[in-house]
């Protein structure tokens, strides 16, 4: 049995976790603060989705790569 | 089209691609996706159009539905980031940006359409363009040319670190951002589409191919199917996030532009 696909999909598979792990602390934390300050919602909404397009830029932009038309050595 | 021996075939990035079916051979020529993208505007149009109207001071259920969306959008992105006078003042832009994120992100999860139109480049980086022109304006405007040394030049850093941090400050303001902007959206719209289109072309395959050939593996289409149910629902849910993303993110840049410190 052999298993035919694209090592783009792989490379994509590796920057997720890490945007994954990032994206989930910064809304925990959000989360965490709106608990112990809730009239400060508003300001720490904007924050975290300002963080969360940061650390997500990277998981995109490794989508993004997969759609490249690198030339084939062969 | 990807087809192996069984007769299952996957949906493939082509899917984004047809062929031309209005105006073929002018230099107007249009495919699915745009007529799609022009349907989505025209009901947007009629819609914002019938809602406005004819506005009374007690809203019957319609104008309940335009109106809080409106104000959704003026109270909680741009008046709430931007404060009283610059959200009002940068609210048509972001406005528009919502709304029309939204109607061609919708049109996705919409049956007879089923592809949004926003999964092709063109309408994700115009816009992004339009934002990323929008908050350098709005810097240049507030502050002048203060704005360039406030993106470039990070207050109460020793200056030797200019050499590594002013680099970086270029790539993250004038670079990423944009990108990410063009990226996010395409790249929501492109996987949800291509895993609604897989959804669909795994459950024809187990319950019309194998299903008849007397194979009981193809009742795991009955999984598949509502599979594809729930991603339906959660698709809609992507659409209209991905459209406050947008809009909301363009009010940040312009805000963060904007600011007198950083």
């Amino acid at each position: 049995m052999h298993i035919v696909g694209y090592l783009a999909a792989l490379g994509f598979g590796i920057a997720a976790i890490g945007s994954g792990i990032g994206v989930g602390i910064i809304v925990g934390k959000t989360i965490e603060s709106v608990a112990r300050q809730p009239e400060l919602q508003g300001r720490l909404t904007s924050l975290m989705f300002l963080g969360i397009a940061l650390t997500e830029a990277l998981c995109f932009i490794a989508i993004a790569i997969g759609f490249i038309p690198f030339p084939s050595p062969n | 089209m990807a087809a192996d021996d069984s007769g299952f075939v996957a949906p493939t990035i082509q899917q984004f691609f047809p062929g031309p079916i209005l105006f073929v051979g002018t230099p107007f020529e249009m495919n699915r996706i745009m007529v799609i993208r022009m349907l989505a505007v025209i009901v947007l149009v009629v819609w914002l159009w019938l809602g406005t109207r004819n506005m009374k001071l007690v809203p019957g259920r319609f104008q309940v539905s335009v109106e809080g969306l409106l104000g959704f959008v003026r109270n909680n992105i741009a008046i709430e980031t931007l404060g009283e006078k610059d959200g009002k003042r940068f609210l048509p832009v972001i406005m528009t940006m919502f709304f029309l994120v939204f109607a061609t992100n919708i049109t996705g999860p919409i049956p007879p359409l089923l592809i949004p139109g926003s999964s092709v480049i063109g309408l994700p980086l115009v816009l992004a363009l339009i934002a990323w022109v929008l908050f350098i304006y709005a810097g240049f405007r507030k502050l002048g040319w203060t704005y360039l040394k406030n993106a470039l030049f990070l207050p109460g850093v020793p200056k030797v670190l200019y050499i590594l941090l002013t680099p970086l400050e270029i790539l993250s303001t004038f670079i990423v951002r944009p990108v990410t902007l063009t990226l996010r959206l395409l790249m929501n719209m492109v996987s949800g589409h291509l895993l609604l289109a897989l959804v669909y072309a795994a459950s024809s395959f187990f319950l019309f191919t194998l299903l008849p050939q007397g194979n009981f593996l193809g009742l795991i289409g009955v999984g598949t199917v509502a599979f594809g149910l729930v991603y339906l629902v959660f698709e809609i849910f992507v659409a209209a996030l991905q459209a406050y993303v947008f809009a909301f993110l363009t009010a940040i840049y312009i805000q963060l532009a904007m600011a007198e410190e950083h």
